[in-house]
Protein backbone atom coordinates (compact mmCIF):
# COMPACT_ATOMS: atom_id res chain seq x y z
CA UNK A 1 0.00 0.00 0.00
CA UNK A 2 2.44 2.89 1.01
CA UNK A 3 4.25 1.36 -1.97
CA UNK A 4 1.63 1.70 -4.23
CA UNK A 5 1.26 5.98 -3.02
CA UNK A 6 5.29 6.10 -3.08
CA UNK A 7 4.40 5.21 -6.92
CA UNK A 8 1.85 7.54 -7.08
CA UNK A 9 3.64 10.33 -5.95
CA UNK A 10 6.78 9.60 -7.35
CA UNK A 11 4.46 10.17 -11.05
CA UNK A 12 2.87 13.14 -9.86
CA UNK A 13 6.37 14.59 -9.29
CA UNK A 14 7.29 13.38 -12.38
CA UNK A 15 4.01 14.87 -14.14
CA UNK A 16 4.83 18.38 -12.21
CA UNK A 17 8.45 18.25 -14.11
CA UNK A 18 6.64 17.43 -17.51
CA UNK A 19 4.32 20.16 -17.08
CA UNK A 20 7.27 22.69 -16.19
CA UNK A 21 8.84 21.69 -19.14
CA UNK A 22 6.05 21.90 -21.60
CA UNK A 23 6.28 25.97 -22.74
CA UNK A 24 10.35 25.32 -23.28
CA UNK A 25 8.95 22.14 -25.39
CA UNK A 26 6.77 24.57 -27.32
CA UNK A 27 9.51 26.48 -28.69
CA UNK A 28 10.77 23.62 -30.69
CA UNK A 29 7.64 22.43 -32.46
CA UNK A 30 9.29 19.87 -35.13
CA UNK A 31 10.30 17.71 -31.61
CA UNK A 32 6.72 17.36 -30.75
CA UNK A 33 5.53 17.08 -34.45
CA UNK A 34 8.45 14.23 -34.91
CA UNK A 35 6.73 12.31 -31.88
CA UNK A 36 2.97 13.14 -32.97
CA UNK A 37 3.99 11.14 -36.31
CA UNK A 38 5.77 8.27 -34.48
CA UNK A 39 3.19 7.88 -31.82
CA UNK A 40 -0.31 9.14 -34.12
CA UNK A 41 0.90 8.68 -37.98
CA UNK A 42 2.53 4.79 -36.85
CA UNK A 43 -0.97 4.20 -35.51
CA UNK A 44 -2.86 4.34 -37.90
CA UNK A 45 -2.96 1.43 -39.63
CA UNK A 46 -3.97 -0.75 -36.14
CA UNK A 47 -6.79 2.01 -35.72
CA UNK A 48 -8.28 1.98 -38.74
CA UNK A 49 -8.56 -1.68 -39.20
CA UNK A 50 -9.66 -2.04 -35.57
CA UNK A 51 -12.25 0.47 -35.76
CA UNK A 52 -13.88 -1.36 -39.34
CA UNK A 53 -13.68 -4.28 -37.40
CA UNK A 54 -15.44 -3.00 -34.19
CA UNK A 55 -17.91 -1.44 -36.47
CA UNK A 56 -18.53 -4.26 -38.01
CA UNK A 57 -19.36 -6.37 -35.22
CA UNK A 58 -21.70 -3.69 -33.80
CA UNK A 59 -23.53 -4.05 -37.14
CA UNK A 60 -24.04 -7.70 -36.88
CA UNK A 61 -24.83 -8.05 -33.09
CA UNK A 62 -27.21 -4.92 -33.19
CA UNK A 63 -29.13 -6.10 -35.81
CA UNK A 64 -29.70 -9.38 -34.40
CA UNK A 65 -30.72 -7.80 -30.82
CA UNK A 66 -33.34 -5.01 -32.73
CA UNK A 67 -34.18 -6.99 -35.19
CA UNK A 68 -35.78 -9.22 -32.47
CA UNK A 69 -37.27 -6.51 -30.92
CA UNK A 70 -38.65 -5.10 -34.48
CA UNK A 71 -36.40 -1.78 -33.91
CA UNK A 72 -33.62 -2.45 -36.93
CA UNK A 73 -33.77 1.31 -37.54
CA UNK A 74 -32.61 2.82 -34.64
CA UNK A 75 -29.56 0.69 -35.30
CA UNK A 76 -27.76 3.66 -36.49
CA UNK A 77 -27.88 5.35 -32.91
CA UNK A 78 -27.11 2.64 -31.09
CA UNK A 79 -23.89 2.29 -32.95
CA UNK A 80 -23.17 5.82 -33.14
CA UNK A 81 -23.52 6.15 -29.40
CA UNK A 82 -21.95 2.94 -28.51
CA UNK A 83 -18.49 4.29 -30.57
CA UNK A 84 -18.37 7.84 -30.30
CA UNK A 85 -18.76 7.74 -26.16
CA UNK A 86 -17.57 4.42 -25.28
CA UNK A 87 -16.02 1.69 -27.65
CA UNK A 88 -13.72 4.01 -29.94
CA UNK A 89 -11.63 6.27 -27.41
CA UNK A 90 -11.66 2.74 -24.83
CA UNK A 91 -10.61 0.92 -27.90
CA UNK A 92 -8.16 3.28 -29.12
CA UNK A 93 -6.09 4.33 -25.99
CA UNK A 94 -6.04 0.27 -25.38
CA UNK A 95 -4.35 -0.17 -28.68
CA UNK A 96 -2.51 3.49 -28.05
CA UNK A 97 -1.08 1.63 -24.95
CA UNK A 98 0.14 -1.63 -26.63
CA UNK A 99 1.46 -0.29 -29.94
CA UNK A 100 2.60 3.35 -28.88
CA UNK A 101 2.94 3.17 -25.09
CA UNK A 102 5.49 0.39 -25.32
CA UNK A 103 7.69 1.90 -28.30
CA UNK A 104 7.97 5.11 -25.48
CA UNK A 105 8.89 3.39 -22.80
CA UNK A 106 11.21 1.19 -24.34
CA UNK A 107 12.76 3.41 -26.29
CA UNK A 108 13.10 5.82 -23.40
CA UNK A 109 14.22 2.76 -21.20
CA UNK A 110 17.07 1.77 -23.53
CA UNK A 111 18.71 5.20 -23.80
CA UNK A 112 18.93 4.54 -19.57
CA UNK A 113 20.28 1.87 -19.69
CA UNK A 114 22.98 2.62 -22.77
CA UNK A 115 23.65 6.12 -20.93
CA UNK A 116 22.05 8.09 -23.98
CA UNK A 117 19.87 10.24 -21.05
CA UNK A 118 23.43 10.23 -18.77
CA UNK A 119 25.25 11.82 -21.59
CA UNK A 120 22.17 14.32 -22.33
CA UNK A 121 22.85 15.21 -18.00
CA UNK A 122 26.59 15.28 -18.43
CA UNK A 123 25.66 18.20 -21.83
CA UNK A 124 23.61 20.22 -19.29
CA UNK A 125 20.63 18.97 -21.05
CA UNK A 126 17.39 18.09 -19.29
CA UNK A 127 16.22 14.40 -20.63
CA UNK A 128 12.77 15.40 -19.33
CA UNK A 129 12.61 18.31 -21.00
CA UNK A 130 14.78 17.15 -24.64
CA UNK A 131 12.88 13.49 -24.87
CA UNK A 132 10.32 13.27 -22.29
CA UNK A 133 8.29 16.18 -22.86
CA UNK A 134 8.28 15.76 -26.42
CA UNK A 135 6.61 12.22 -26.74
CA UNK A 136 4.46 13.07 -23.71
CA UNK A 137 2.80 15.93 -25.78
CA UNK A 138 3.02 13.75 -29.10
CA UNK A 139 0.83 11.26 -27.69
CA UNK A 140 -1.65 13.60 -25.48
CA UNK A 141 -2.32 15.31 -29.19
CA UNK A 142 -2.11 12.01 -31.20
CA UNK A 143 -4.87 9.97 -28.93
CA UNK A 144 -7.62 12.54 -29.32
CA UNK A 145 -7.04 12.36 -33.36
CA UNK A 146 -6.76 8.91 -33.32
CA UNK A 147 -9.84 8.37 -31.48
CA UNK A 148 -12.10 10.99 -34.46
CA UNK A 149 -10.41 8.72 -36.99
CA UNK A 150 -11.76 5.22 -35.02
CA UNK A 151 -14.95 7.05 -34.84
CA UNK A 152 -15.63 7.62 -38.97
CA UNK A 153 -14.10 3.94 -39.35
CA UNK A 154 -16.23 2.34 -37.24
CA UNK A 155 -19.43 4.12 -38.52
CA UNK A 156 -18.05 3.10 -41.98
CA UNK A 157 -18.04 -0.50 -40.91
CA UNK A 158 -21.39 -0.32 -39.60
CA UNK A 159 -22.73 1.04 -42.42
CA UNK A 160 -21.24 -1.48 -44.60
CA UNK A 161 -22.91 -4.44 -42.51
CA UNK A 162 -26.23 -2.83 -41.62
CA UNK A 163 -26.88 -1.01 -44.96
CA UNK A 164 -24.92 -3.07 -47.28
CA UNK A 165 -24.98 -6.61 -45.94
CA UNK A 166 -28.24 -6.21 -43.88
CA UNK A 167 -30.36 -4.02 -46.05
CA UNK A 168 -31.36 -1.36 -43.53
CA UNK A 169 -31.99 1.72 -46.03
CA UNK A 170 -29.31 3.62 -45.95
CA UNK A 171 -31.19 7.02 -45.33
CA UNK A 172 -32.55 5.93 -42.49
CA UNK A 173 -29.76 4.48 -41.17
CA UNK A 174 -27.82 8.14 -41.29
CA UNK A 175 -31.02 10.30 -40.49
CA UNK A 176 -32.02 8.75 -37.67
CA UNK A 177 -28.17 8.67 -36.64
CA UNK A 178 -28.02 12.53 -37.26
CA UNK A 179 -31.12 13.15 -35.93
CA UNK A 180 -30.40 11.39 -32.45
CA UNK A 181 -26.55 12.08 -32.18
CA UNK A 182 -25.34 15.19 -30.64
CA UNK A 183 -22.73 16.86 -30.84
CA UNK A 184 -21.99 16.70 -27.69
CA UNK A 185 -21.57 13.02 -28.01
CA UNK A 186 -18.80 13.30 -30.18
CA UNK A 187 -16.80 15.75 -27.77
CA UNK A 188 -17.49 13.69 -25.10
CA UNK A 189 -15.54 11.02 -26.85
CA UNK A 190 -13.06 13.44 -27.93
CA UNK A 191 -11.97 14.62 -24.27
CA UNK A 192 -12.11 11.00 -23.20
CA UNK A 193 -9.16 10.25 -26.19
CA UNK A 194 -7.90 13.30 -24.27
CA UNK A 195 -7.63 12.36 -21.14
CA UNK A 196 -6.83 8.97 -21.85
CA UNK A 197 -4.08 9.92 -24.22
CA UNK A 198 -2.55 11.69 -21.29
CA UNK A 199 -2.63 8.83 -18.56
CA UNK A 200 -1.03 6.64 -21.11
CA UNK A 201 1.73 8.75 -22.42
CA UNK A 202 2.20 9.63 -19.00
CA UNK A 203 2.62 6.35 -17.58
CA UNK A 204 4.50 5.34 -20.97
CA UNK A 205 7.43 7.98 -20.07
CA UNK A 206 7.45 7.58 -16.46
CA UNK A 207 7.94 3.63 -16.82
CA UNK A 208 10.57 4.31 -19.40
CA UNK A 209 12.06 7.05 -17.49
CA UNK A 210 12.30 5.25 -14.37
CA UNK A 211 13.73 1.57 -16.18
CA UNK A 212 16.48 -0.11 -14.24
CA UNK A 213 19.02 -0.30 -17.04
CA UNK A 214 19.59 -3.73 -18.08
CA UNK A 215 17.34 -5.63 -20.23
CA UNK A 216 15.11 -7.45 -17.41
CA UNK A 217 14.00 -3.75 -16.70
CA UNK A 218 13.12 -2.46 -20.30
CA UNK A 219 11.35 -5.33 -20.61
CA UNK A 220 9.57 -4.74 -17.10
CA UNK A 221 9.02 -1.50 -18.11
CA UNK A 222 7.07 -2.14 -20.83
CA UNK A 223 5.12 -5.27 -19.31
CA UNK A 224 3.93 -2.40 -16.30
CA UNK A 225 3.35 0.23 -19.12
CA UNK A 226 0.34 -2.01 -20.34
CA UNK A 227 -1.23 -3.33 -17.62
CA UNK A 228 -1.13 0.28 -15.78
CA UNK A 229 -2.36 2.00 -18.84
CA UNK A 230 -5.37 -0.64 -19.71
CA UNK A 231 -6.39 -0.70 -15.86
CA UNK A 232 -6.55 3.26 -16.05
CA UNK A 233 -8.37 3.52 -19.11
CA UNK A 234 -10.77 1.44 -17.58
CA UNK A 235 -10.99 3.14 -14.44
CA UNK A 236 -10.85 6.28 -15.90
CA UNK A 237 -13.73 5.59 -18.57
CA UNK A 238 -16.09 4.53 -15.99
CA UNK A 239 -15.26 7.84 -13.71
CA UNK A 240 -15.97 10.22 -16.94
CA UNK A 241 -19.02 8.41 -18.14
CA UNK A 242 -20.56 8.35 -14.29
CA UNK A 243 -19.53 12.14 -14.40
CA UNK A 244 -21.24 12.42 -17.79
CA UNK A 245 -23.84 10.79 -17.04
CA UNK B 1 34.18 -16.06 7.18
CA UNK B 2 35.37 -13.12 4.82
CA UNK B 3 38.71 -11.86 5.31
CA UNK B 4 39.35 -8.39 4.61
CA UNK B 5 42.65 -8.05 2.42
CA UNK B 6 45.39 -5.86 3.77
CA UNK B 7 46.20 -2.27 1.82
CA UNK B 8 48.79 -0.17 2.71
CA UNK B 9 47.07 3.10 2.99
CA UNK B 10 47.61 6.20 1.11
CA UNK B 11 49.79 7.12 4.29
CA UNK B 12 51.63 4.03 4.38
CA UNK B 13 52.71 5.29 0.58
CA UNK B 14 53.56 8.50 1.79
CA UNK B 15 55.77 8.13 4.42
CA UNK B 16 57.65 6.08 2.34
CA UNK B 17 58.56 8.71 -0.79
CA UNK B 18 61.30 11.12 -0.10
CA UNK B 19 60.82 14.28 1.60
CA UNK B 20 61.60 16.48 -1.57
CA UNK B 21 58.88 14.24 -3.74
CA UNK B 22 56.46 14.24 -0.99
CA UNK B 23 56.26 18.00 -0.68
CA UNK B 24 55.58 18.32 -4.15
CA UNK B 25 52.65 16.00 -4.09
CA UNK B 26 51.27 18.06 -0.95
CA UNK B 27 51.72 21.34 -2.68
CA UNK B 28 50.48 20.23 -5.96
CA UNK B 29 46.30 20.85 -3.81
CA UNK B 30 47.08 24.73 -4.11
CA UNK B 31 46.14 24.22 -7.93
CA UNK B 32 44.11 21.60 -8.21
CA UNK B 33 40.56 22.38 -10.05
CA UNK B 34 39.01 19.21 -8.35
CA UNK B 35 39.54 17.98 -5.09
CA UNK B 36 38.04 15.08 -3.06
CA UNK B 37 37.96 15.25 0.85
CA UNK B 38 37.50 12.23 2.67
CA UNK B 39 34.55 10.87 0.72
CA UNK B 40 32.93 7.65 1.70
CA UNK B 41 29.59 6.17 -0.13
CA UNK B 42 28.17 3.46 -0.06
CA UNK B 43 25.77 0.95 -1.98
CA UNK B 44 23.31 -0.75 0.34
CA UNK B 45 25.58 -2.27 3.19
CA UNK B 46 28.33 -2.39 0.63
CA UNK B 47 30.87 0.28 1.10
CA UNK B 48 32.81 1.61 -2.27
CA UNK B 49 34.61 4.29 -0.97
CA UNK B 50 35.73 5.09 2.78
CA UNK B 51 37.53 8.02 3.21
CA UNK B 52 39.03 8.63 -0.19
CA UNK B 53 41.05 11.75 -1.18
CA UNK B 54 42.50 13.29 -3.93
CA UNK B 55 42.92 15.95 -6.15
CA UNK B 56 43.57 16.83 -10.02
CA UNK B 57 45.70 19.75 -11.13
CA UNK B 58 45.48 22.77 -13.51
CA UNK B 59 46.36 21.66 -17.15
CA UNK B 60 47.55 18.11 -16.29
CA UNK B 61 46.42 14.89 -16.44
CA UNK B 62 45.76 13.05 -14.10
CA UNK B 63 44.56 9.13 -14.07
CA UNK B 64 42.60 7.02 -12.02
CA UNK B 65 43.89 3.58 -11.92
CA UNK B 66 42.64 0.34 -9.91
CA UNK B 67 41.03 -3.41 -10.17
CA UNK B 68 37.57 -3.42 -11.67
CA UNK B 69 34.70 -2.98 -9.25
CA UNK B 70 36.98 -0.48 -7.09
CA UNK B 71 34.52 2.23 -7.53
CA UNK B 72 36.45 4.00 -10.42
CA UNK B 73 33.17 5.15 -12.48
CA UNK B 74 30.77 5.88 -8.96
CA UNK B 75 34.26 8.20 -8.66
CA UNK B 76 33.11 10.10 -11.50
CA UNK B 77 29.59 9.97 -10.80
CA UNK B 78 30.43 11.83 -7.55
CA UNK B 79 32.62 13.93 -9.32
CA UNK B 80 30.10 15.48 -11.95
CA UNK B 81 26.94 15.07 -9.27
CA UNK B 82 25.29 12.45 -10.70
CA UNK B 83 25.15 10.75 -7.20
CA UNK B 84 25.67 12.21 -3.41
CA UNK B 85 28.19 11.32 -1.37
CA UNK B 86 26.93 9.63 2.27
CA UNK B 87 30.30 12.51 3.66
CA UNK B 88 33.05 13.99 2.93
CA UNK B 89 33.22 17.28 0.52
CA UNK B 90 33.82 17.35 -3.23
CA UNK B 91 35.09 20.52 -5.09
CA UNK B 92 34.97 21.43 -8.87
CA UNK B 93 36.01 24.46 -10.15
CA UNK B 94 35.26 25.73 -6.58
CA UNK B 95 31.96 24.40 -6.18
CA UNK B 96 30.16 21.27 -4.41
CA UNK B 97 28.50 19.23 -7.22
CA UNK B 98 27.11 17.25 -4.28
CA UNK B 99 24.80 20.38 -2.98
CA UNK B 100 24.15 22.31 -6.24
CA UNK B 101 20.23 22.54 -7.04
CA UNK B 102 19.24 21.38 -10.94
CA UNK B 103 20.58 24.63 -12.89
CA UNK B 104 23.71 25.12 -11.44
CA UNK B 105 24.31 21.83 -11.28
CA UNK B 106 24.34 22.03 -15.07
CA UNK B 107 26.02 25.28 -15.60
CA UNK B 108 28.91 23.73 -13.47
CA UNK B 109 28.61 20.79 -16.21
CA UNK B 110 29.07 23.09 -19.59
CA UNK B 111 32.12 23.57 -18.14
CA UNK B 112 33.14 19.88 -18.21
CA UNK B 113 32.99 17.32 -21.31
CA UNK B 114 32.68 13.58 -20.82
CA UNK B 115 33.47 10.77 -22.59
CA UNK B 116 31.56 7.62 -21.71
CA UNK B 117 32.88 4.25 -21.69
CA UNK B 118 30.54 3.37 -24.32
CA UNK B 119 30.49 6.24 -26.38
CA UNK B 120 26.89 6.79 -25.26
CA UNK B 121 25.95 8.56 -28.84
CA UNK B 122 22.29 9.50 -29.54
CA UNK B 123 20.98 6.65 -31.40
CA UNK B 124 18.26 8.26 -33.07
CA UNK B 125 20.51 10.85 -34.55
CA UNK B 126 23.80 10.98 -37.31
CA UNK B 127 27.31 11.47 -36.42
CA UNK B 128 27.10 15.34 -37.41
CA UNK B 129 24.03 15.90 -35.57
CA UNK B 130 25.20 14.02 -32.30
CA UNK B 131 28.68 16.49 -32.23
CA UNK B 132 26.37 19.39 -33.30
CA UNK B 133 23.52 18.50 -30.23
CA UNK B 134 25.51 19.93 -27.42
CA UNK B 135 25.83 23.23 -29.91
CA UNK B 136 22.16 23.13 -30.72
CA UNK B 137 21.26 23.42 -27.19
CA UNK B 138 23.41 25.86 -25.87
CA UNK B 139 25.06 28.46 -28.29
CA UNK B 140 22.85 30.62 -30.74
CA UNK B 141 25.01 29.93 -34.24
CA UNK B 142 24.23 29.67 -37.81
CA UNK B 143 23.74 26.61 -39.42
CA UNK B 144 27.01 27.59 -41.22
CA UNK B 145 29.07 28.43 -38.36
CA UNK B 146 27.49 24.98 -36.42
CA UNK B 147 28.83 23.35 -39.64
CA UNK B 148 31.36 24.62 -39.77
CA UNK B 149 32.57 23.91 -35.92
CA UNK B 150 31.29 20.05 -36.17
CA UNK B 151 32.87 19.11 -39.65
CA UNK B 152 36.72 20.55 -37.68
CA UNK B 153 35.98 18.73 -34.63
CA UNK B 154 35.36 15.41 -36.79
CA UNK B 155 38.23 16.06 -38.94
CA UNK B 156 40.76 16.43 -35.42
CA UNK B 157 39.42 12.76 -34.90
CA UNK B 158 39.87 11.65 -38.45
CA UNK B 159 35.96 11.27 -39.19
CA UNK B 160 34.72 13.71 -41.37
CA UNK B 161 33.76 11.79 -44.27
CA UNK B 162 31.55 9.68 -41.46
CA UNK B 163 29.36 12.66 -40.99
CA UNK B 164 26.36 11.16 -41.92
CA UNK B 165 26.84 7.95 -40.61
CA UNK B 166 24.63 6.17 -38.14
CA UNK B 167 26.11 5.50 -34.76
CA UNK B 168 24.72 1.79 -35.80
CA UNK B 169 27.26 1.75 -38.68
CA UNK B 170 29.98 3.02 -36.36
CA UNK B 171 32.94 0.47 -35.42
CA UNK B 172 33.51 0.83 -31.24
CA UNK B 173 36.54 2.48 -32.17
CA UNK B 174 34.55 5.26 -33.68
CA UNK B 175 31.99 5.67 -32.09
CA UNK B 176 34.26 6.55 -29.20
CA UNK B 177 36.00 8.75 -31.49
CA UNK B 178 32.46 10.61 -32.29
CA UNK B 179 31.64 10.43 -28.30
CA UNK B 180 35.41 12.00 -27.83
CA UNK B 181 34.33 14.88 -30.48
CA UNK B 182 31.21 15.40 -29.08
CA UNK B 183 32.46 15.81 -25.60
CA UNK B 184 35.32 18.45 -26.54
CA UNK B 185 33.10 20.49 -29.34
CA UNK B 186 32.10 23.14 -26.46
CA UNK B 187 35.80 23.11 -25.31
CA UNK B 188 35.45 22.43 -21.71
CA UNK B 189 37.98 23.15 -18.88
CA UNK B 190 37.66 19.89 -17.74
CA UNK B 191 37.53 16.43 -19.78
CA UNK B 192 36.63 13.26 -17.83
CA UNK B 193 37.45 9.95 -19.42
CA UNK B 194 35.73 6.63 -18.02
CA UNK B 195 37.31 3.76 -19.17
CA UNK B 196 38.10 5.41 -22.73
CA UNK B 197 40.30 2.24 -23.87
CA UNK B 198 38.43 -0.86 -23.20
CA UNK B 199 37.26 -3.01 -26.35
CA UNK B 200 39.72 -0.81 -28.39
CA UNK B 201 42.32 -2.41 -31.11
CA UNK B 202 45.58 -1.30 -30.96
CA UNK B 203 45.67 1.27 -33.63
CA UNK B 204 41.97 2.71 -32.50
CA UNK B 205 43.97 3.06 -28.91
CA UNK B 206 46.48 4.96 -30.27
CA UNK B 207 44.65 7.39 -32.36
CA UNK B 208 42.32 7.95 -28.91
CA UNK B 209 45.70 7.98 -26.61
CA UNK B 210 46.86 11.25 -28.99
CA UNK B 211 43.94 12.79 -29.30
CA UNK B 212 44.03 12.51 -25.31
CA UNK B 213 46.83 14.38 -24.90
CA UNK B 214 47.17 16.50 -27.83
CA UNK B 215 43.41 18.28 -26.43
CA UNK B 216 44.61 18.66 -22.81
CA UNK B 217 48.13 20.11 -24.58
CA UNK B 218 47.08 22.73 -27.11
CA UNK B 219 43.62 23.42 -25.60
CA UNK B 220 44.97 23.85 -21.99
CA UNK B 221 42.40 21.85 -20.57
CA UNK B 222 42.48 19.63 -17.32
CA UNK B 223 41.99 15.76 -18.21
CA UNK B 224 40.60 13.38 -15.30
CA UNK B 225 41.34 9.43 -17.28
CA UNK B 226 39.34 6.77 -14.98
CA UNK B 227 41.05 3.29 -16.52
CA UNK B 228 43.13 0.29 -15.83
CA UNK B 229 45.14 0.50 -19.07
CA UNK B 230 48.54 0.95 -16.38
CA UNK B 231 50.62 1.02 -20.02
CA UNK B 232 48.86 2.98 -21.98
CA UNK B 233 48.10 6.08 -18.41
CA UNK B 234 51.90 5.65 -18.32
CA UNK B 235 52.42 7.13 -21.37
CA UNK B 236 50.22 10.81 -21.14
CA UNK B 237 49.35 10.82 -17.28
CA UNK B 238 51.03 13.24 -15.11
CA UNK B 239 49.81 12.01 -11.94
CA UNK B 240 47.92 8.62 -11.02
CA UNK B 241 46.20 7.80 -8.34
CA UNK B 242 45.64 3.83 -7.35
CA UNK B 243 42.51 3.27 -6.16
CA UNK B 244 41.81 -0.02 -3.89
CA UNK B 245 39.02 -1.21 -1.05
CA UNK B 246 37.94 2.30 -1.29
CA UNK B 247 40.57 4.31 -0.20
CA UNK B 248 43.73 5.62 -2.39
CA UNK B 249 46.47 2.71 -1.84
CA UNK B 250 49.22 4.58 -3.98
CA UNK B 251 49.99 7.84 -6.09
CA UNK B 252 52.73 9.53 -7.53
CA UNK B 253 53.79 9.89 -10.96
CA UNK B 254 53.77 7.51 -13.09
CA UNK B 255 57.67 6.42 -12.85
CA UNK B 256 57.33 6.65 -9.55
CA UNK B 257 54.52 4.00 -9.60
CA UNK B 258 55.96 1.87 -11.66
CA UNK B 259 59.29 1.53 -9.68
CA UNK B 260 57.33 0.96 -6.74
CA UNK B 261 58.49 -2.42 -4.61
CA UNK B 262 54.57 -1.62 -3.12
CA UNK B 263 53.13 -5.28 -3.00
CA UNK B 264 49.29 -3.43 -3.72
CA UNK B 265 51.40 -1.52 -6.34
CA UNK B 266 53.43 -4.47 -7.94
CA UNK B 267 49.90 -6.38 -7.90
CA UNK B 268 48.27 -4.02 -9.80
CA UNK B 269 51.15 -3.21 -12.36
CA UNK B 270 52.24 -6.48 -13.07
CA UNK B 271 48.88 -8.21 -13.09
CA UNK B 272 48.99 -10.72 -10.72
CA UNK B 273 46.71 -13.01 -9.28
CA UNK B 274 47.69 -12.87 -5.93
CA UNK B 275 48.26 -10.28 -3.58
CA UNK B 276 46.80 -7.55 -0.99
CA UNK B 277 43.86 -7.35 -3.46
CA UNK B 278 42.02 -10.39 -4.00
CA UNK B 279 40.90 -11.97 -6.66
CA UNK B 280 38.28 -13.70 -5.70
CA UNK B 281 34.64 -11.66 -4.64
CA UNK B 282 34.07 -11.64 -1.08
CA UNK B 283 30.89 -10.82 0.25
CA UNK B 284 31.83 -7.78 2.10
CA UNK B 285 32.81 -6.49 -1.04
CA UNK B 286 36.52 -6.26 -0.17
Amino acid sequence: MIAALQRIGAIGVFFGRILAGILPALTRPRLIVHQIYNAGARSLIIIMLSGLFVGMVLGLQGFDLLQRIGSEDVLGIGIALALLKQLSPVMTALLFAGRAGTALASEIGLMRATDQLTAMEMMAVDPVHRVVVPRFLGGLIAVPLLVAIFDVIGLYGAHLIAVQQMGIDAGSFWGQTQGAVKLDDVYEGIFKGLVFGLACSLIAVYEGFHAAPTAAGVGLATTRTVVTSSVLILLLNYLLTAFYL
Amino acid sequence: MALRPRVRTRQTWRARLPDTQLAGILNMSDNALLTVRDVSYAVGPRSIFAGLSLSAQRGGITAIMGPSGTGKTTLLRLLTGQIVPASGELRVFGENPAILARRPLYKLRRRMGMLFQNGALLTDLSVFENVAFPLREHEKLTETQLTERVLAKLQSVGLREASQLMPAELSGGMARRVALARAMITEPELMIYDEPFVGLDPISMGVILRLIKETNDHAGITSLIVSHDVRELAKIADYSYLLSGGRVVAEGSPSQLDNSQEAVVRQFMDGLADGPVPFQYTASGR
